[in-house]
C-alpha cells in the first residue's frame, strides 16, 4: 500500500464535489437541513458528529442513492441532481464503501470485484480479472480471490469492498463509517488501506467515529450536528480549538469515552 | 464449517469433563431409546390389530393388496379376454411427463410474474397491477375448475390451433396457470428477503436496476426459496392426477380401468405407491436442504 497507484498530481485546484443547500427528509424526519460543502480534487474530508447527525445520508445523497428534496449537487462541475442525468454514469465516477461491507454473499471475492467492470465498464472477463488481481495484490488479498465473503474476516471483507469500489476507477471515494462494524483489532488494517488511498491523492469524503484517524488523515474536518455543518476547518483547529460550544461538547464526550 | 478445530483441542475438553457426568448422559440416551422402541411397538401392534381384526379386513386385503392383481395392474394384462394397460407405464408416460413439462413452465412464468411484481417505478404500475390480479385470480380458483374451463372452454372458442390442442396440453396449461400463481409468491418472498443494502451496493457500482436484480438479488432470492419451491413441486406432482377429470387417460384412469375390468382395486394401490415413491424422496431432499440452509445461516451469524 505504500507504493502509489499512479502519480496523480497533488495540486488542489479543480472542484471534485460541491453541495449547495442540500435538504433531505425521510417522511417527517428532516435529516439534512441545508448542507453546503465544496470538496477540492485530492482533498480528504472527514465528517464527524453524533449518530443521526446526517453523515451517512449526506454521503448517500452524493452517490444519488437518496434523492434530495432541495438544493443541488455537482460532481466535477456537472450537476448530478439535474433532470435526466444518467445516474449509472455518474455513479461510476463515485465509489462508495458501506459500514456493513455489503459484499455479494453468493459471489467469490473475484466475482464481487469484476461484476461491475464487466457489466458496466464493458471489460472482457480476462481484462477485468487482470485488473482485479493487480488490486487484490496491492491490498494483500490475492490469496482470497476465490473465497466467498463469509469465509473472510471483517477486515478482509471491508478491504475487498474497498477493492470492489476501486475496480470502477472512481475519481471520488465515499467511505461511510467503514470501520464501525469491525472488531477493534481489525480496524487498523482498514484504516491503513484508506491512508494508502489518501497518499495517492484520492478525493475522499469519510464519515467516521475514529477521531484519531480523522485528525491524522483529513485535510479538513466537518462537524455535523442536526443536519447542518456546524463547524469545519483543518483538523488541528477542530480538535484543539473548536469554535462552537456543540463541537467542544461532542469532542469532550469522545475524549471521556476514550476514543481520542 | 471446514474450520472445526482439529484433534488437538479435543482431549482438553474431554479431560475437563468428569466421567460420572458422561455415564449419566449415556444412561439418559439409553432410556430414550427404550421408550422410543416401546412406543413404536405399541403403535405397530394397534395398527396390526385393527387391520386384522376389522370385520372386512380379508376383503380389503383381497381388493387392494392381492399380489396377483398388484402385478397385473402394475404391468398390464394381455389375456385373450382382457387387455388392460400398465399403471406404471401410464404413470411415467403421462403423469411424470406432464409434471416435468408443467414444472419448467411454472418456474419460468412464476419468475416472470414475481419480477414484474417487484419492479418499482410509476411506469410499471399497470404491469404490477396485472401481475397481482393474475396471482390473486389463479390462487383463488380451484385447480379442478381451471382444468374444466381450459379443457372444455378453449376448444369451444374456436381459436384456431388453440382450440385443437390435446387434453394433455390443456392439462399442462391449467397446472401452469394455477401453480405459477403460487410459485410467484414464493419467488416474491425470496426477492423481498434480500436486504435492500445489496441493491444499494450494486446500484452504487453503476449497475442498472435490472442488472442489480438479475445479478445480485435474484441469485440470492432463488437460493433461499429452493426448499419452499420443492414443497410446491410435491403438490404439483400430486395434482397432475386431477387431469383424470378432463378425460385424459393417465395413472388414475388406468388404475380405474383395471378395477372395472377385474373388480379389484389393486390398480389404485399401485398408483398410490408410485406417487409416494416419487414424493417421499422429494420431501426428504427438501428437509435436507432446509437443515443445511439453517446450519449455514447459523454459521454466518444469521445475518443473511
Amino acid at each position: 500500500m505504500r507504493a502509489p497507484i499512479d502519480e496523480r498530481p497533488q495540486t488542489r485546484n479543480a472542484e471534485a464535489v460541491r453541495l449547495e443547500g442540500v435538504h433531505k427528509s425521510f417522511d417527517d424526519l428532516h435529516v439534512l437541513k441545508g448542507i453546503d460543502l465544496s470538496v477540492a480534487d485530492h482533498e480528504v474530508i472527514c465528517l464527524i458528529g453524533a449518530s443521526g447527525s446526517g453523515k451517512s445520508t449526506m454521503l448517500r445523497c452524493v452517490n444519488l442513492l437518496e434523492t434530495i428534496d432541495a438544493g443541488r449537487i455537482f460532481v466535477e462541475g456537472e450537476e448530478i441532481t439535474a433532470e435526466g442525468v444518467d445516474v449509472n454514469r455518474i455513479r461510476q465516477r463515485i465509489g462508495i464503501v458501506f459500514q456493513a461491507f455489503n459484499l455479494f454473499p453468493h459471489m467469490t471475492v473475484m466475482r464481487n470485484i469484476t461484476l461491475a467492470p464487466i457489466k458496466v465498464r464493458g471489460l472482457s472477463r480476462h481484462d477485468a480479472e487482470t485488473e482485479a488481481i493487480e488490486l487484490l495484490r496491492r491490498f494483500g488479498l490475492e490469496d482470497k480471490r476465490d473465497e466467498y465473503p463469509d469465509r473472510l474476516s471483517g477486515g478482509q471483507q471491508q478491504r475487498a469492498a474497498i477493492v470492489r469500489a476501486l475496480a470502477m476507477n472512481p475519481d471520488i471515494m465515499l467511505l461511510d463509517e467503514v470501520t464501525s462494524a469491525l472488531d477493534p483489532e481489525l480496524v487498523a488494517e482498514v484504516l491503513n488501506v484508506i491512508r494508502g488511498l489518501a497518499e495517492i491523492g484520492m478525493t475522499m469524503l469519510i464519515a467516521t467515529h475514529e477521531m484519531g484517524f480523522a485528525r491524522d488523515i483529513a485535510d479538513r474536518v466537518c462537524f455535523l450536528e442536526a443536519g447542518v455543518i456546524l463547524e469545519q476547518g483543518p483538523p488541528e483547529q477542530i480538535f484543539t480549538d473548536p469554535q462552537s460550544a456543540r463541537t467542544r461538547q461532542f469532542l469532550q464526550r469522545i475524549i471521556e469515552a476514550g476514543r481520542l | 464449517m471446514g474450520l472445526q478445530p482439529s484433534s488437538a483441542p479435543a482431549p482438553l475438553i474431554e479431560a475437563g469433563r468428569p466421567p460420572p457426568a458422561r455415564r449419566k448422559m449415556l444412561r439418559g440416551e439409553k432410556r430414550g431409546l427404550i421408550i422410543a422402541a416401546a412406543s413404536s411397538l405399541a403403535v405397530l401392534a394397534v395398527i396390526i390389530l385393527v387391520a386384522v381384526i376389522a370385520p372386512g379386513s380379508r376383503e380389503v386385503q383381497q381388493a387392494f393388496f392381492s399380489p396377483h392383481h398388484l402385478k397385473g395392474a402394475a404391468l398390464g394384462t394381455h389375456s385373450k379376454d382382457h387387455v388392460t394397460p400398465s399403471v406404471v407405464a401410464a404413470f411415467f408416460t403421462v403423469t411424470v411427463k406432464m409434471f416435468l413439462i408443467a414444472e419448467v413452465l411454472v418456474l419460468a412464468l412464476a419468475l416472470f410474474l414475481a419480477v414484474v411484481r417487484s419492479i418499482p417505478g410509476p411506469v410499471f404500475f399497470p404491469f404490477r397491477v396485472l401481475a397481482i390480479a393474475y396471482i390473486d385470480f389463479f390462487r383463488g380458483i380451484p385447480l379442478l375448475l381451471v382444468m374444466f374451463i381450459i379443457a372444455f372452454g378453449l376448444p369451444g372458442m374456436q381459436l384456431g390451433f388453440v382450440s385443437r390442442l390435446s387434453q394433455f396440453t390443456y392439462g399442462v396449461i391449467a397446472l401452469t396457470l394455477v401453480y405459477s400463481a403460487y410459485v410467484a409468491e414464493v419467488y416474491r418472498a425470496g426477492i423481498e428477503s434480500v436486504h435492500e443494502s445489496q441493491t444499494a451496493a450494486a446500484r452504487a457500482l453503476g449497475l442498472s436496476r435490472w442488472q442489480a436484480l438479475r445479478h445480485v438479488v435474484l441469485p440470492q432470492a432463488i437460493r433461499r426459496v429452493i426448499p419452499p419451491l420443492l414443497n410446491d413441486f410435491i403438490g404439483l406432482q400430486k395434482d397432475t392426477a386431477l387431469v383424470a377429470a378432463i378425460g385424459l387417460v393417465e395413472v388414475v384412469r388406468t388404475a380405474q380401468a383395471y378395477g372395472t375390468t377385474f373388480f379389484n382395486f389393486a390398480g389404485l394401490t399401485v398408483a398410490a405407491a408410485l406417487f409416494v415413491a416419487i414424493t417421499i424422496p422429494l420431501a426428504r431432499f427438501t428437509d435436507f436442504l432446509l437443515v443445511r440452509q439453517q446450519r449455514k445461516m447459523r454459521a454466518s451469524g444469521g445475518v443473511r
